[in-house]
């Protein structure tokens, strides 16, 4: 995925040690000093690292706004969706979105889902798959960087925790700072704050699953379901132990999604880059002015360090702590102002724009990086997947009849010498009202009769009605008699739907009689 | 090889320090695994020194050891399976306090009753009747899938039958009757006679006037003068396409001459009250059974009535017809 051309180390006095884990001890340390951790005085080899804590600093910026618009959207989206109702009438639930599991029903809207439906739920899920490929290929980890739950939801932990405990040096200093009451107390507080976020998103799940207004209400009451509790129980713990404590270990040692991006990468997707051969060698505003051609753009501030939530340094290139969030962009272009030299030091570039770039080549649009073959290929299939099941969505029919003879035994014989055949007959009726249905049958001789578990052989007919529940399937037993001379193997059920559709499905079938064994 | 180092020494193109071991030239580089990765793998050796007292764990000989919390997948089957019990119970006693002729008039419970005779069924009549209750004509036991009843096949009829038996000595009450051995009343040709009589009531043979005389003498008195049979003695009707022991010349001539007489046992010293009634429900359902006189009107209606609502409290069926979705 590097491109050693571009992304090569820039040659240092020191050597770099790779840290994931907060790479300094203060923000304004001396660099060099802090990256040479394992100085010869030093302890010997650690076979299992401690996870050092990230205090990422405060930082403002178009992409750090945008961060806050996406978690705000994201956010909404999950507590709201639960709640929306929606008017199914009164055979079906009116939540707008709704997993019922126990009467295996999808709702999305206006779209019902059924078990033997599942490809659409199927094709939803490759459409997802296809749209992260399309949106890595084009602007690189931006699902990293700002819609990912990990990523939302440790966003929102480091706001409590610069809301309680103050910015990255107040948080280090109380780091190290002994325990005594007022630290105690302040992280009570903290993780007081962290378990009522965790409450309230492992609570918000459940909802999803039953009826919002009155699932709430039970679980207050103490009468919901257990696995509404444990699911809630499961969840508040993760999001408080991932969200609160594990955070960028979860993205780096933890996802697998930072390994895929590695195949998935190319040198034309956007990837937060440091243009090192513009800020090399790096310097301090000090020295720059006393020997101006001797340093580069990079005045060594390490704001880019300060500001990562994943404490790496994004001056190393590309790597999987990287989640792409720009904060480091923001830090750099507000430094980059300061002290008056042009922004985009640290920028949103692909390879081969960093390439042409060094090379004083002129910046080529960005619609290039996006508009190419390998975009293209995955919108057209992610295109087409998403058509191809509008169009079987707008096709299929709310009634079906499937149709079983049965075997044993294959006939009857009646008194009057008519045979007679069984079935079982599945009538599905997909709409949120019961339906009366007509079974008719199809290609029998004159004579033929049918009728059902629910009425008797003094009522058959060629043809019957029966009622379909709102939302079921109806199993009805269908008995089928045909007079004493008459041969007939093969014939069909038809279904008609006796309302304004006149929704109809035949069903084909064979009639066993003692001539035909 | 484990180095002593006094110094760490570094690799320069990754920053990332030496282990201190080396291969032929290939030197390990030092990654450290995360230390709370360490701590999960010790928690997890935890759990299962945890798990091992809690739940039954090592074999023994005849069973493994138990666990202090007692927990069986046996044990796990016993409670759903009395969970289910409990779930039953409302209909069980719904159906105990419904008389059978009524069941037909509550469609849903009668749903029920059909269903839990079919699992009873399975276990208590596949034996002589069949899986798919057709019977088994050589052994004269009776198909219950036709419309040709013996001692009757109304729901009433049905659960007396299962109730009481044919011919069971388990209960004064069993349905029972002889018919008499007529090989030792006929001569040879008399009896070939009657059976082309007998036969020539459903067309399957030319009737003779000797024969016609010898039925009406011997025979009509029970299986009335058509051969139309009488339920409230269990005469069959021999006018149809139906035969208990077989319809050919043979079997009808040694059924007249050595008559069989099946036995079936009562079920009211096995099987409790709703069972009885809900196995008769079942075979009714079968495709043969009939309504009795006074409930026909009421309970077996062109069109079945409208299923009930899913939600009873939100309307009738009415007020759906205007939604879509």
């Amino acid at each position: 995925m590097t491109n050693p051309e571009t992304l090569e180390k820039p040659d240092r006095d020191g050597p770099v040690k790779r840290d994931w884990g907060g790479a300094l001890d203060a923000a304004d340390a001396d660099p060099v000093a802090a990256t040479q951790r394992h100085a010869p005085s030093q302890p010997p080899l650690e076979l299992y690292e401690k996870r050092k804590a990230v205090h990422n600093k405060r930082i403002d910026g178009p992409f750090r706004r945008f961060k806050w618009f996406v978690m705000l959207v994201t956010l909404a989206i999950y507590y709201v969706t639960p709640w929306i109702r929606w008017d199914r009438g009164p055979y079906a639930p009116d939540q707008a979105v709704l997993i019922d599991l126990a009467h295996r029903r999808f709702y999305i809207f206006d779209i019902e889902i059924w078990p033997h439906e599942f490809y659409f739920v199927a094709g939803m899920l490759i459409m997802a798959g296809i749209g992260l490929f399309l949106v890595t290929s084009a602007v690189g980890r931006a699902w990293c960087g700002y819609a990912c739950p990990q990523t939302v939801w440790t966003d929102l932990f480091q706001h409590v925790d610069r809301f309680i405990d103050g910015d990255r040096n107040a948080r280090m200093r109380l780091d190290k700072a002994p325990w005594g009451p007022a630290k105690i107390a302040r992280r009570l507080s903290k993780w007081s704050i962290y378990l009522v976020i965790s409450l309230l998103t492992g609570g918000a799940w459940i909802l999803y699953f039953a009826d919002a207004p009155t699932l709430f209400v039970d679980f207050f009451t103490g009468e919901a379901a257990l696995v509404a509790y444990m699911t809630v129980g499961i969840l508040t713990f993760t999001t408080f132990w991932l969200g609160g404590f594990m955070r960028e270990q979860v993205c780096i040692y933890m996802c697998p999604w930072p390994r895929i991006q590695g195949a998935m990468l190319d040198e034309n997707s956007l990837i937060v880059t440091y243009k090192d051969w513009r800020g090399e060698p790096r310097g301090s505003v000090k020295k720059a002015a006393k020997n101006p051609d001797a340093f580069g753009d990079c005045v060594d501030c390490n704001m880019c360090v300060a500001v990562c939530p994943t404490g790496i340094d994004i001056r190393e290139g590309q790597q999987i702590g990287c989640i792409t969030c720009a904060l480091c962009i923001d830090a750099c272009d507000k430094v980059m102002a300061d002290v008056g030299r042009p922004r985009g030091l640290i920028d949103y570039a692909t390879l081969e724009q960093c390439k042409a770039e060094a090379d004083g080549a002129p910046a080529s649009p960005a619609w290039k990086a996006l508009l190419r073959p390998r975009t293209l290929i995955y919108f057209t299939i992610w295109g087409a997947i998403g058509f191809g099941m509008l169009f079987a969505l707008g096709q299929r029919t709310h009634t079906d009849l499937t149709v079983s003879p049965d075997r044993n035994p294959p006939y009857m014989l009646m008194k009057d010498g008519s045979v007679r055949n069984s079935y079982t007959l599945r009538l599905r009726n997909m709409e949120a009202r019961p339906r009366e249905m007509e079974i008719a049958l199809r290609g029998m001789p004159a004579g033929a009769l049918m009728w059902t578990d629910a009425i008797g052989l003094e009522d058959a007919a060629p043809s019957q009605s029966v009622m379909v529940p709102a939302n079921e399937t109806r199993i009805v037993r269908a008995y089928v008699m045909v007079p004493a001379q008459a041969k007939v193997s093969e014939f069909s059920f038809e279904l008609t739907s006796l309302d304004e559709q006149r929704e109809r499905d035949i069903a084909e079938t064979v009639f066993t009689g003692p001539g035909s064994e | 090889m484990m180095s002593n180092h006094s110094e760490q020494r570094i690799d320069q193109p990754t920053g990332t320090e030496f282990v201190g071991h080396e291969w032929d030239g290939i030197e390990e580089l030092n990654t450290p695994l995360p230390r709370w990765w360490l701590w999960t793998f010790y928690a997890t050796i935890a759990w299962s020194a945890v798990y091992v007292v809690l739940y039954p764990a090592w074999p023994l000989v005849d069973k493994a050891t138990e666990g202090v919390l007692g927990w069986s997948s046996r044990g796990e089957l016993s409670k759903e399976m009395q969970r289910a019990d409990l779930a039953r119970q409302s209909v069980f006693e719904q159906i105990a306090a419904t008389d059978i002729t009524k069941l037909p008039a509550n469609p849903e419970l009668m749903s029920q009753a059909v269903s839990g005779g079919a699992a009873a069924f399975k276990q208590h009549c596949v034996q002589c009747h069949g899986a798919g209750a057709a019977g088994y004509e050589q052994y004269g036991y009776p198909n219950l899938n036709d419309d040709d009843w013996i001692w009757g096949g109304t729901l009433s009829d049905i659960e007396y039958t299962l109730t009481h038996g044919i011919r069971w000595a388990g209960s004064d009450e069993t349905r029972v009757n002889y018919m008499p051995a007529f090989g030792e009343v006929f001569q040879p040709d008399e009896l070939s006679a009657v059976v082309d009589h007998v036969l020539s009531l459903s067309g399957k043979a030319q009737g003779n006037a000797r024969g016609a005389q010898l039925f009406e003498q011997n025979c009509a008195a029970c299986h009335g003068p058509n051969g139309g049979g009488d339920r409230t003695q269990g005469a069959p009707a021999l006018n149809d396409a139906i035969w208990l022991y077989g319809g050919d010349r043979a079997q009808v001539s040694q059924q007249i001459a050595m008559p069989r007489h099946g036995a079936m046992p009562g079920w009211s010293d096995k099987l409790d009250p709703v069972t009885i009634k809900m196995l008769a429900t079942y075979v009714h359902s079968r495709g043969g059974g009939q309504f009795e006189g006074e409930a026909t009107d009421e309970v077996a209606p062109k069109e079945p009535g409208p299923e009930e609502p899913v939600d009873v409290a939100a309307g009738a069926i009415g007020t759906g017809e205007n939604d879509k979705s």
